[in-house]
């Protein structure tokens, strides 16, 4: 841990809780006190809650917002200026044919591709406003994570200063595996203190557990405490890169995390299921699982989102048709 | 708008070709009935759905007169593979039918849709598909090699799981190669003849199943029946206590599945998200509905008031309505009299001084409802801890050690279930070594398979359902005599036994391992 981490500070809220400074020896005290997961009962609810049935009225406002709630990704090696401004253009109008379509919250693209992003936005960058579309970064030696901290930090800063009003970093999951807590606690307070403007404003913080690594349910639940005792403004499951990326269960559980923050502390943080989710009827599970779990207030963009890229086209597909009657087909909807 | 308030999402009920009334059907036909016929009406909206007939005496005579040549001609006589193969068709017929036997459950018997889509029709075929299997070896049963099948089995099933306890009963009776007489629940009496179609539809041979419709004086007739040489109850107590008396010096075998207060324990190491869902799981599944419902909470002390806190915002989510909307949770209470005994009971438990909480919730004006009730506050001694209410309403108790957990749990008259929430394996284990329960659930509740034998102790009956144990309950050791009516008892099962009725269930030498269960059951 470097000088630079021991002068920033996690959320007070840490601080109080462990009455003194974070350690690894009471961050390991505290996370693995908390009480376990049973899979099976996890599971049986996320199934549960997926037989929900959302038809007509709701199904029409549920589809509308997941395009709210979708951050419209590509992370390719292969990623081009050419294509980052297509899927801007896409963000802006994706569907060409119904001008009533809501525009998704933000575009998702490597450090390097944000110059373009906001060019490509223009007038339509949210630039620190509530309205507009904001430009995701992903940071921190993504999806592995795996370089020194100095280069994650620098990773981080550049796409800041670039323009990026989100970063999405991945956590240290050989440091967590390893039981290092307090090493992936104080980069992450790190990452946090790298998203802070010239103007001392910061970008919003999303923290990638991926989940698919950490393996276990309780393993997701600590990294989730982890992350939001640090000051991680969002928690997301997975880079996409790894499978199993999101599951419903995992969700739920991330969630579940967030509704007892909220209970203990009155925050409100968010949580972002990205990758393996491509229809409309798994997206809809995801609002059902977010209304009755943490609450309706939790079904707008600063607390909830997709991390999503052919699940637009599909939610597109299944906007046609509610408003024609039938159902179109894949010429219909654009490809960016 | 809110998101939460789902638009309505109704299962058609135009999969239902019903008719506007019913006969019982006997020898594989459906023929009038000789008593006053009565409508079966839905729960949720107290409209009439048909007219059911109601056998009387002379009804119960010929259905077992039905039921008694089918096996001397038929039944006894087919292989058990053939018998099998019957058995298969039936559950496949089932599972082709779900959705039309989901709809008519929900609309007869008020649970909701999802429930009865879910969890009752798809139990129903994978009971006839296990016992399917087991025809064909029944030496393996564990009654000895060869075994017989008992004869005529005279069965009384009650209205919360209408299709289910059908399947409980049918499906072991003819594995093994007896012949039914059925009498489904005089409100729950639709899906039953739903299924007589689905028996036609088998070309299973006439008079192996029949099934009567009526109320309580059918069922006596039935039990009283002197060709009847097995009768399997599954309702309350005091009936169950009224059958055991009936029976007492015939040469009749029984088995008993009675009422319960189950006790559902949580300790303070318990995954507490999924001790909630367990929790309401265990006791608003099929509005409580369940004589294995969770419907007694123990929870340490020290997490007391937040599980309780938890379990009220979670109870707020459930959404109480239509049966046969997609996304109701809680539907109807199946009758009148239900509704009644359940007010009574939570009134009572309100003047004893225990607290009581429901969430904010319509009820329809139409139709028996009951909100989703928790009682804290409660003590052992309160009426509500120890009577089966056998509705939506929670008692909630608190422990400190893990021994006052075990007492408290075991000191009721019941002993059908018992649910254990804990992340330690060991405590679970020592603990369920030590309740006094037919079926012990761990981090999980409400859990049924046709390979899990179900039963209670004390008030909760005797002998057991479901698995090899429930073949074991229609089958007698080879040699033995066949029981002749009203003679005396003169095989070695029955000879065997003291005047304890359980012991009937028990007394096959060869039944080493059921003998060691039913010892369990009787201690």
């Amino acid at each position: 841990m470097t000088e630079t981490t021991k002068a920033v500070v996690p959320r007070a809220t840490a601080l109080e809780m462990f009455d003194g400074p974070v350690t690894d020896a009471n961050l390991r005290r505290y996370l693995e006190g908390i009480p376990g997961v049973d899979a099976v009962g996890l599971e049986q609810r996320a199934a549960g809650l997926g037989t929900r049935s959302i038809k007509t009225t709701s199904k029409k406002w549920a589809l509308d917002t997941i395009i709210e709630l979708i951050d419209l990704t590509t992370l390719e090696g292969a990623d081009t200026p050419g294509k980052v401004r297509s899927l801007v253009a896409k963000a802006i109008t994706p569907d060409a044919s119904d001008p009533s379509t809501p525009r998704v919250a933000a575009v998702c693209v490597y450090g390097d591709m944000v110059p373009y992003a906001v060019q490509a936005l223009g007038s339509h960058h949210s630039r620190g406003t509530d309205s507009g579309i904001n430009v995701a970064a992903v940071a921190t030696a993504f999806p592995s994570g795996r370089a020194s901290l100095a280069v994650k930090l620098s990773d981080t800063a550049d796409a800041v200063q670039s323009g990026a009003d989100e970063i999405d970093m991945v956590i240290d999951r050989g440091a967590f595996l390893a039981g290092r807590y307090g090493q992936v606690f104080d980069e992450i307070v790190a990452v946090k203190e790298a998203c802070r403007r010239a103007d001392g404003t910061y970008a919003h913080l999303k923290v990638i557990l991926e989940t698919g690594e950490l393996n276990t349910y309780d393993n997701v639940r600590r990294a989730s405490w982890l992350s939001i005792l640090a000051g991680g403004d969002f928690i997301k499951t997975s880079t996409g890169k790894v499978s199993p990326a999101a599951t419903l269960p995992v969700t739920l559980l991330m969630l579940e995390v967030v509704r007892d923050w909220h209970r203990l502390t009155g925050e409100k943080i968010g949580v972002k299921p990205a990758g393996g989710i491509r229809t409309s009827k798994d997206a809809i599970k995801y609002l059902v699982t977010v209304a009755e779990t943490v609450g309706e207030d939790w079904l707008q963009p600063h607390l909830f989102r997709f991390g999503a890229s052919s699940l637009l086209n599909d939610v597109l597909l299944q906007r046609q048709k509610m408003t024609t009657g039938h159902y179109s087909g894949a010429d219909y909807v654009t490809i960016d | 708008m809110s998101f939460l308030d789902y638009a309505p999402a109704p299962e058609s009920t135009a999969i239902l070709s019903l008719k506007n009334e019913y006969g019982l059907f006997i020898n594989g036909e459906f023929v009038d009935g000789n008593g006053t016929p009565f409508a079966t009406i839905s729960p949720a909206t107290e409209k009439k759905i048909a007219m059911i007939s109601s056998a009387n005496e002379a009804d119960v005579d010929r259905a077992v007169a039905a039921a008694r040549a089918a096996y001397d001609n038929v039944w006894s006589r087919m292989s058990g593979s053939d018998r099998g193969k019957y058995l298969f068709r039936i559950a496949r017929l089932v599972q082709e039918r779900a959705r039309e036997l989901a709809v008519a459950e929900s609309l007869d018997n008020g649970k909701p849709i999802k429930e009865s889509r879910d969890v009752d029709v798809p139990l129903v075929a994978a009971w006839f598909f296990y016992y399917a299997g087991w025809a064909d070896k029944l030496d393996h049963a564990g009654v000895g090699p060869n075994p017989a099948s008992l004869g005529v089995a005279g069965q009384i099933i009650p209205w919360n799981f209408p299709l289910l306890m059908l399947a409980w009963k049918i499906a072991p009776a003819l594995a093994a190669g007896n012949t039914v007489v059925l009498k489904p629940a005089e409100t729950t009496s639709l899906t039953a003849l739903l299924f007589a179609e689905i028996l036609q539809q088998a070309d299973l041979p006439a008079g192996v199943v029949n099934i009567l419709t009526g109320a309580g004086a059918t069922g006596s007739a039935l039990v009283n029946h002197g060709d009847v040489n097995k009768i399997a109850f599954t309702g309350s107590t005091n009936v169950g206590r009224g059958i055991a008396r009936a029976i007492a010096g015939t040469d009749k075998r029984v088995t008993l599945e009675l009422g319960g207060k189950a006790a559902n324990i949580v300790f303070d190491d318990a995954p507490i998200d999924q001790a909630i869902e367990g929790i309401v799981n265990g006791i608003f599944f099929n509005q409580g509905h369940v004589c294995c419902a969770g419907s007694r909470l123990l929870v340490q002390e020290n997490i007391h008031d937040e599980v309780v806190d938890r379990l009220k915002q979670r109870l707020s989510t459930l959404r109480l309505g239509d049966p046969l909307d997609k996304n109701t949770d809680i539907g109807a209470v199946n009758s009148a009299a239900q509704l009644e005994r359940i007010r009574t009971l939570s009134d009572i438990g309100e003047a004893e001084g225990a607290e009581r909480w429901s969430p904010d919730c319509v009820l329809p004006s139409e139709g028996f409802w009951f909100a989703p009730t928790i009682f804290t506050n409660v003590s052992t001694s309160h009426r509500i801890a120890r009577e089966e209410i056998f509705g939506p309403v929670l008692s909630v108790l608190t422990f400190r050690t893990p021994a006052e957990a075990i007492a408290k749990a075991n000191n009721t008259p019941y002993g059908l279930s018992a649910g254990i929430w804990s992340d330690k394996g060991s405590r679970i284990l020592a603990v369920a070594d030590k309740l006094r329960a037919g079926v012990i659930w761990a981090n999980t509740f409400n859990k049924f398979d046709p390979a899990s034998p179900f039963g209670g102790y004390k008030e909760s009956g005797y002998g057991r359902e479901g698995g090899r144990h429930g073949l074991g309950a229609y089958l007698k050791p080879a040699g033995s005599v066949r029981q002749v009516p009203s003679a005396p008892a003169a095989d070695l099962t029955t000879s065997a036994a003291p005047a304890e009725l359980a012991a009937t269930e028990v007394a096959a030498p060869a039944a080493t391992e059921a003998a060691t269960t039913k010892k369990k059951g009787t201690k």
